[in-house]
């Protein structure tokens, strides 16, 4: 029919702009990051001098802060996040299964500024007072609970961090232990096995590689977030193996200095990070749903 | 088992037992973990936010520094115009590319829209605001709730449609065929019929992805950036809640932090509420 025919064009027609508009973030992104990545050439990435007065520009410190503080929120989100799961698929009476998945997703809805505020006045005093003296105090050692209490840094970031990438990784996991068949249960509990042995051998072997999946989907979200970071990392851009020295990530360093950036060479900088980001991030998200669409459709034949 | 039987139990297997029962304790603390943050921050939002909260707060200018008082009224507004602008650019598309990837699933150009809005959706917000910086505020010249509006616009579309794609997945192809059967021209079946079907549920996606631009700072910080005062035009800055938080948070003054935790309990609260609406929205519908 002709008017199909003209509703078939509409919608290719958005669907062409929608795909032209993303070709245009990205040119526009390359176009102003290129200034900065012509005159430091791809030593822009490993070069570590950040001095937007002398016009010194190097991303290393903020990849190293980007990719630190998301590492460490991954590996103090991942048991909580893995355990949760299992505690909602295997464990918990099932009438306070869903009251408490929702609870959890809620923390996903919470503003990212709101964890901001709440790591300022609440998380950052406490890591000063409680969590630096017992680690320090042990472990101080070492290069990496080294240094004086500010409270903000590397490790704030890591804690709000990982609080914010909870709901992900729980609702990923939580998919994919309930996709693993109940006869597998029945199984192993027919066999004897305890509840643990069950959860381990019938609920956790099958769905490594969707725990995995989930854990890079945690990482893609951490490596991105902006606001909650920006505000409790202290933003200096120094790489230091202590996890109690501020830091810098590539998205805070956007956020605190595109809007007053002077110069076209420092905007450029900024612009090259942000292009450095976009391009991890994607990379990030996609290896995850290569993972998961590998594994579905492992599972279906 | 009870306690009688435990002794007989030879030691390998009470050793088993043991461990089980170990390893459900850690389960149950790590899910207790995982909730703890959620009652730490609303208590201490609720704490600092209600006292600090009053009928000022929510019509007045924000005081100048180092003066009481003074409230958030602009920010406020200018959040609800930005949110309504932004979903007002993009919920209509955002539908309707979900309509097109679901429905034509055979085009080329439909997968192609499939794997984009994939990688929009994962794109940091960050950088949508540095594309928005680019495109509308260096040629409009200055910042603008234009440029913030549409910087929230593009982080919408892509949720919006991909909710609206998997809801549409679900409806039963019956429902298709006896509408084109009665001789429907398609695009009728789809929009009359299937989008209809699936309507709370992709009501459910579109008030999510408002509460999701609601609470939106990086991408406003150079798009919209901020403004003291009420904006008179949408080509001025415009004050917004994320923003205002944020300005208040990170400043030195006692009365600025007791003004962002009042922000912050009037966004969490909007957000939820958002959120436990479409919930019920999908359960009454379900049901």
């Amino acid at each position: 029919m002709r008017s199909d025919r003209i509703f078939n064009w509409i919608l290719r027609g958005l669907a062409l702009t929608v795909l032209l508009g993303f070709v245009l973030l990205v040119w526009f992104l390359w176009n102003e990051a290129l200034p900065a990545l012509r005159s430091a050439g791809l030593g822009f990435i490993w070069s570590t001098g950040w001095d937007p007065v002398s016009g010194d520009f190097g991303a290393l410190p903020f990849l190293w802060g980007t990719l630190v503080s998301s590492i460490l929120a991954l590996m103090l989100s991942a048991p909580i996040s893995i355990g949760a799961a299992l505690f909602l698929t295997d464990i918990a009476p099932k009438s306070i299964r869903t009251p408490i998945a929702f609870l959890i997703e809620m923390l996903a809805a919470i503003p990212s500024v709101v964890y901001g505020i709440w790591g300022i006045f609440v998380l950052a005093p406490f890591v000063r007072e409680h969590v630096h003296p017992l680690l320090n105090g042990w472990l101080g050692f070492t290069p990496f609970f080294e240094g004086p209490p500010f409270g903000l840094g590397m490790l704030t970031a890591a804690m709000v961090l990982a609080v914010m990438i909870t709901p992900t990784i729980t609702a990923v996991c939580r998919e994919v232990f309930r996709s693993v068949p109940d006869l597998l249960r029945e199984a192993a509990t027919g066999i004897g096995a305890t509840r643990w042995e069950t959860i381990r051998l019938a609920v956790i072997r099958p769905s490594i590689s969707g725990i995995f999946a989930a854990m890079i989907l945690g990482l893609g979200r951490a490596l991105g977030e902006t606001m909650a970071v920006t505000m409790v990392i202290g933003n200096r851009p120094e790489i230091s193996l202590s996890l109690f020295k501020p830091a810098a990530t590539m998205a805070s360093v956007i956020a605190n200095e595109y809007a007053e950036a002077q110069g076209d060479s420092h905007l450029s900088a900024l612009a090259a990070i942000g292009l450095v980001l976009l391009v991890v991030s994607s990379l990030v998200n996609f290896g995850a749903r290569w993972i998961i669409e590998r594994t579905e459709s492992k599972t279906h034949v | 088992m009870s306690k009688a039987d435990a002794p007989r139990l030879p030691r390998i297997q009470r050793r088993r037992h043991f461990k089980s029962l170990m390893a459900n304790a850690v389960i149950m603390t790590l899910a207790g973990f995982a909730i703890l943050p959620l009652i730490l921050v609303f208590s201490y939002i609720a704490r600092s936010g209600f006292p600090a909260l009053n009928l000022d707060f929510f019509y007045k200018l924000p005081a100048p520094a180092g003066e009481t008082g003074g409230g958030m009224g602009n920010a406020i507004l200018g959040s609800v115009a930005m949110v309504i602008m932004s979903g007002v650019m993009s919920i209509p598309p955002g539908l309707l590319c979900g309509l097109y990837v679901a429905e034509f699933s055979h085009q080329k150009l439909a997968r192609l829209l499939r794997f984009v809005i994939d990688l929009m959706t994962g794109v940091p917000s960050i950088v949508i605001g540095l594309f928005a910086y680019a495109m509308l505020v260096v040629p409009l010249g200055g910042f603008s709730a234009w440029a913030g509006s549409a910087a929230l616009g593009i982080i919408m579309m892509p949720i919006v449609s991909r909710t609206t794609e998997e809801i549409l997945r679900l409806i039963p192809d019956q429902l298709r065929e006896s509408g084109l059967a009665l001789g429907l021209p398609r695009w009728k079946v789809l929009l009359r019929l299937i989008m209809r079907a699936g309507r709370s549920a992709i009501a459910t996606g579109v008030f999510l992805a408002v509460a999701r631009a609601s609470g939106e700072t990086a991408p406003l910080l150079f798009t919209s950036f901020n403004n003291q005062y009420w904006s008179k035009s949408l080509s001025e800055p415009i004050a917004s809640l994320p923003v205002q938080i944020y300005t208040y948070a990170i400043s030195p003054y006692e009365e600025w932090h007791r003004l962002a935790w009042a922000g912050s309990l009037i966004l969490v609260t909007v957000v939820f509420a958002i959120n436990l609406l479409s919930r019920l929205l999908l359960k009454r519908t379900s049901n």
